[in-house]
């Protein structure tokens, strides 16, 4: 069933709608919401919510609970590939819980939040931006991380990581809901303006069996995987210092070694190498660079300090 | 007058953008008394404006022997002209905002290290202000603010203290919001510098007069704080306030707005601010009434506008 959560007239005839999709079967049983789109360039949660929607639908005898549906948080943002909420040079996850007497986009927070608490659960889809590509992961904060962790196992996610605590991040959708009793995991992956199909299909994975361990779903989910848990771990950064263009010569999601080369900075006008990029640390490459153009302190790689199993 | 570069950063395909300093003052090891950054972002062109105006000012005040003994001034006209060069508010690459990446990371992204770089080469003034811009696009009244931080060594003083050394007619305190601790203002104010935002009526145009009020109220606050040995008007008496008195007016409906009031009227209770006219059939479908006695503090200034826009901001009489 689509449902409203928010609307707004916006100036020449149209209004802003986000809507969800309620998907029901047994209204006493617990809820768990499924939220995306918060930034207007990050499509990876598109497609889960729509695979997860029309599978909810086509066996929801199998359901016992409410999944509510969220692709589109800023619908706005998706339609124009805007990052932020257009017409506000906002970034919607920092203005969370918003107001009801406040801005358009601070309203339309503030019913989003009203509109998920209450449930007993929920996950945030984000994809990363369109510089960076990352392996499936589950983010959740050192505060969170007792309560969450045994839900972020269930995901099927390559790898859990645990971040410490940061004031700005007090007005993200996740540690406003987590504040206000509804368990939020915070899922990154893939990268911006793309679909990763099977990201979309391993994390689909997940969600049925977040819900099976949560009495909701009773159909198939298939295994989760054992993610690498970043407790303990160090993560490495890799970041360029040289201006140039950014050309990879690792695989995404592979085990690198230290000292290893992740890839090269060229200078587009000579093609002469003006950076190797190394890796810090033995471990996991969960992040590379996507985008070739980088200035000198782009983000190049991130790598979780890991020794490969076996 | 010593100009320097106090951070620079390459492109691969433009010349590298240097953010550069004129300090004002001379002696041994003066004092770092105040410290004034223009354009983080590149819309903020009046906040440039501004400083090159204080720039040329400070330069014939110095030239007089007028910057105090042992202290010293630096202004920072612009800190982003790669995105100013080429229309853009944000960074050129990725769309971020150096004035969201204090107190910046020297070896994170490039806007971190933007900010990392700008930081060190400011932190440590007794003094900083800000020539910064609203995220709404709109114009208001010239006034100064200050976040307020329990921090001992910031508001040990008073924090209205100071406020109405710019002479203007409004200074504001804010309780930060969790965005705002990854601001410069917030940040300098950590780190020990008493830190003052100041918002003049205009930012992607050049408005003369604001733009002089606002040179004007920074040179006052370098002669009530003993940093430059000058005479000048001493401007408007400043009514000092916290930001949560003034008051929000929203829009109810969306369309075009016919403004009936400007920046710096004062309304009575049940005026007519505007109406909103339907944008293809041409009726009045709202119309906004004040809602209180007080002077328009802020006007948004786009021709459409959408439900709930924060449309004027007013400050009531008499608190």
């Amino acid at each position: 069933m689509i449902k409203t959560v928010s609307t707004a007239a916006l100036p020449v005839t149209e209004n802003l709608i986000i809507q969800k999709n309620r998907v029901e079967n047994n209204a006493g049983g617990k809820r768990v919401c499924i939220v995306t789109g918060t930034h207007g360039d990050e499509l990876e949660g598109q497609y889960v919510c729509a695979r997860l929607a029309k599978l909810l639908s086509d066996e929801k005898r199998k359901l016992s609970g409410t999944v509510d549906i969220y692709p589109a948080l800023n619908p706005l943002g998706i339609d124009s590939i805007i990052r932020g909420f257009p017409m506000f040079n906002l970034d919607m996850n920092r203005i969370f819980p918003g107001s009801s007497s406040g801005s358009l986009a601070e309203a339309a927070a503030h019913d989003i939040i009203s509109d998920i608490e209450g449930a007993d659960m929920c996950v945030d889809i984000h994809s990363s931006n369109i510089f960076l590509r990352e392996i499936p992961q589950v983010r959740i904060s050192e505060q969170t991380e007792k309560e969450l962790l045994p839900y972020a196992l269930k995901l099927n996610a390559d790898l859990v990581w645990i971040h410490a605590a940061a004031t700005v991040l007090e007005s993200t959708l996740a540690h406003t809901l987590n504040a206000r009793g509804v368990k939020t995991l915070v899922v990154e992956m893939g990268v911006g303006m793309r679909i990763t199909s099977d990201y979309c299909e391993q994390l689909l994975t997940g969600i049925l069996n977040l819900l099976r361990e949560l009495g909701v779903w009773s159909g198939e989910a298939g295994e989760a995987r054992n993610p690498v848990i970043s407790k303990d771990r160090s993560v490495g950064f890799v970041n360029s210092d040289a201006a140039g263009i950014f050309i990879p010569k690792t695989v995404h999601g592979s085990y690198v070694k230290s000292g290893e080369v992740i890839g090269s900075v060229l200078d587009p006008l000579t093609g002469v190498v003006v950076e190797d990029a190394l890796s810090p640390c033995d471990g996991l490459l969960f992040t590379l660079r996507e985008y070739p153009v980088v200035f000198g302190g782009s983000l190049l790689a991130r790598i979780m300090g890991v020794e490969r199993d076996g | 007058m010593v100009k320097s570069v106090i951070y620079s950063i390459k492109s691969p395909y433009r010349q590298s953008m240097d953010i550069v300093g004129y300090t004002f003052g001379d002696g041994e090891n003066p004092e770092k008394s105040c410290c004034i950054i223009g354009a983080l972002r590149g819309t903020e062109i009046q906040q440039m404006a501004i400083c090159a105006q204080l720039v040329d000012a400070l330069k014939r005040l110095e030239t007089k022997g007028c910057i105090a003994k042992n202290k010293s001034v630096t202004v920072i006209p612009c800190a982003n002209y790669y995105s100013m060069n080429i229309g853009k508010r944000l960074w050129t690459m990725d769309n971020t905002d150096i004035n969201r990446m204090f107190p910046g990371y020297d070896s994170g992204e490039t806007t971190q290290r933007i900010a990392d770089g700008l930081f060190k080469g400011i932190k440590d003034y007794v003094y900083g202000i800000q020539m910064t811009s609203f995220y709404l696009e709109g114009e208001f009244l010239p006034h100064a603010k200050i976040m307020e931080i329990e921090d001992p060594k910031v508001t040990g003083k008073g924090i209205g203290e100071n406020l109405a050394d710019f002479g203007l007619p409004y200074g504001l305190i804010r309780k930060p919001r969790p965005y705002d601790t990854a601001t410069l203002n917030y940040n300098w104010q950590i780190w020990g510098c008493r830190a003052f935002s100041l918002f003049t009526t205009y930012t992607e145009r050049i408005g003369a007069k604001s733009a002089q009020t606002a040179a004007n109220a920074v040179l006052r606050f370098l002669i009530a704080n003993g940093i430059l040995n000058h005479s000048l008007h001493k401007g408007s008496h400043t009514r000092v306030l916290n930001e949560d008195e003034i008051r929000h007016v929203h829009t109810r409906g969306a369309g075009i707005i016919k403004k009936r009031v400007s920046v710096g009227d004062e309304v009575g209770e049940g005026d007519l601010l505007c109406e909103i006219m339907h944008p293809l059939e041409g009726n009045i479908i709202d119309r906004i009434i004040s809602p209180i006695d007080g002077t328009v503090f802020f006007s948004y200034d786009k021709q459409l506008v959408m439900e709930r826009t924060d449309i004027f901001k007013i400050i009531p009489f008499g608190l």
